[in-house]
């Protein structure tokens, strides 16, 4: 009984939930750290970070289990909607329901699908482009001695920038990221794929930069009423619920469905409107 | 007070059930809700037609029995009462109140607003007690010490008086603040802990299988509770389960 316990019952969809859930609120804060670059970095600092998320074995490990978290949590909600849904076959005429709970407790579901879409949305538009297509590589402009016009060239993860004439006259050649002595397999350096570009030309396109800027403010909405009742409920699930330390967690769960979503808001409104 | 009353009539577990509307004239601001009902039910037996069936026992809000779905909330507006408890008073003359079953898979309707709740006791048969020897042998109840603060919280889990108010307000039907306060009761004790693992895993097994729903804390139960029974014994439970099916 104890194996079934753990995966099939009503509390095992609790726990599974919750440990998927409050693994996704880290990954949302590590994911905020590194999109604050857009604002408070350069575009060096930007691209370095998504090189180094999409390239450290340790990220990659973490980012198998977010996309697992991402749909064991979608499954285990439909599951449980669907159950639920069931044991109430017949419904209320009246139901006064917000005189006893959250509007977020009692829209789980529905929060979670549109989160869901967001999500699909938003890693083709971004994760899909930084690990399948081609992608353009970062140039720096760099001054030269004794000429008067700085020269844009390829920054690379060696530090040794690239002229892109080397290129163009044929010494050096360009696979996907990698320079290589021409004819040869001997690979010279490694250039940054440019998704600062990218970023923040899809929030400042003429055409659709503003509805992209006012969909992803409307997610985060979104994702705010979704963990202020999320966070707090998954630590409910996990046994975890005393007034010593209901101060604290209630500190936490402010920060993590109200000034975690925010931020994210602001950068593409900073870049749409601002940068 | 002059009211409308939109009840739910309902022959029998098996046929269609309906809302039906009844003016009801007189009524005192100073009636309980239950003898507001029996005034209704002595007039519709006076033009001879079926009185409204419903649930009541004690009238005192000690035994569980009375349930009813007013407004839109399990025993009505008011907080930690029962149906029973609550008074005309809480209601405005001229008012339309909704009254319906408690609804769930688990609590089918047997009769207008009638439910079956043995549900609730198949899960107590499941685990809700302590095996002990009634012999003559017992043991003096002040041998065994007991903290203070464990022995209250036990008290307050055992008030819960098993109306099924939680099942009926939960958007998922479900049993785990009943069950979790039965728990609890037990857990918190030192002659409750020796079965503690079995019990949780057979009650909430038991939950499962008779069709409650899962647990999503929105908090609801906890507020209409007529007994105050706090969510701490859901994480209590959670707790228990875990580390019983760790075992």
């Amino acid at each position: 009984m104890a194996k079934s316990a753990l995966l099939k019952s009503s509390l095992a969809k609790k726990y599974w939930m919750a440990l998927t859930g409050l693994f996704l609120c880290l990954f949302l804060v590590g994911h905020l750290a590194g999109n604050l670059q857009l604002i408070f970095g350069d575009a060096s600092a930007f691209n370095e970070y998504a090189l180094f998320m999409t390239t450290n074995p340790a990220v990659k490990v973490l980012s198998y289990v977010t996309y697992i978290s991402i749909l064991f949590h979608a499954i285990d909600g439909i599951l449980l909607t669907i159950q639920n849904k069931k044991a109430r076959p017949v419904g209320y005429a009246k139901n006064n329901a917000a005189a006893n709970s959250s509007f977020s407790s009692r829209n789980m579901a529905v929060l979670g699908t549109l989160l869901l879409v967001f999500i699909v949305t938003h890693m083709a538009n971004f994760w899909a482009k930084m690990h399948f297509s081609e992608m353009p590589l970062q140039t720096v402009e760099v001054n030269i001695k004794d000429q008067e016009a700085p020269v844009v060239v390829y920054k690379t993860v060696q530090g040794q920038p690239i002229d892109p004439r080397a290129v163009e006259m044929g010494q050096l050649e360009l696979k996907g990221t990698q320079f290589f002595q021409a004819g040869t397999d001997l690979k010279v350096a490694d250039g940054y794929k440019d998704l600062h570009k990218i970023t923040v030309a899809f929030f400042q396109n003429e055409k659709t930069g503003l509805i992209a800027t006012i969909a992803y403010v409307i997610a985060m909405i979104v994702l705010g009423f979704h963990l202020s009742h999320g966070f707090g409920s998954a630590f409910q699930s996990l046994g975890v619920n005393n007034p010593r330390y209901k101060g604290v967690l209630n500190g936490v769960s402010f920060l993590i469905a109200y000034v975690v979503p925010a931020l994210f808001a602001i950068i593409p409104l900073y870049i749409h409107f601002i940068k | 007070m002059n009211l409308t009353l939109k009840i739910w009539r309902q022959n029998n577990a098996k046929e269609q059930g309906k809302m039906v509307d009844y003016k009801i004239n007189n009524i005192s601001p100073d009636m309980s809700f239950l003898e507001m009902l029996d005034v209704l039910n002595n007039e519709l037996i006076e033009k001879g037609d079926d009185p409204v069936a419903f649930d009541h026992d004690c009238r005192e809000g000690i035994c569980g029995m009375c349930s009813l779905f007013i407004n839109g909330e399990a025993h009505g507006p008011d907080r930690g009462i029962t149906t029973c408890q609550l008074h005309m008073r809480k209601f405005k003359d001229g008012d339309t109140i909704y009254i319906e079953p408690f609804r769930a898979k688990a609590f089918p309707v047997i009769k207008d607003l009638v439910v079956d709740r043995t549900a609730f006791d198949k899960i107590q048969h499941a685990g809700g007690f302590i095996s002990v020897n009634t012999s003559g042998n017992t043991q003096d109840a002040n041998a065994i010490p007991i903290p203070k603060h464990d022995a209250d919280r036990a008290f307050d889990a055992a008030t819960c008086i098993g109306c099924g108010a939680c099942v009926a307000t939960c958007k998922n039907s479900s049993a785990m603040l009943f069950v979790s306060a039965k728990v609890s009761q037990f857990a918190l004790l030192p002659q409750g802990k020796v079965e503690a693992a079995d019990r949780v895993l057979n009650m909430v097994n038991e939950m499962d299988a008779l069709g409650f729903g899962n647990c999503t804390n929105t908090g609801a139960c906890e507020v209409e509770c007529p007994k105050g029974i706090s969510l701490e014994n859901i994480a209590r439970m959670n707790r228990e389960y875990l580390k019983a099916s760790l075992k």
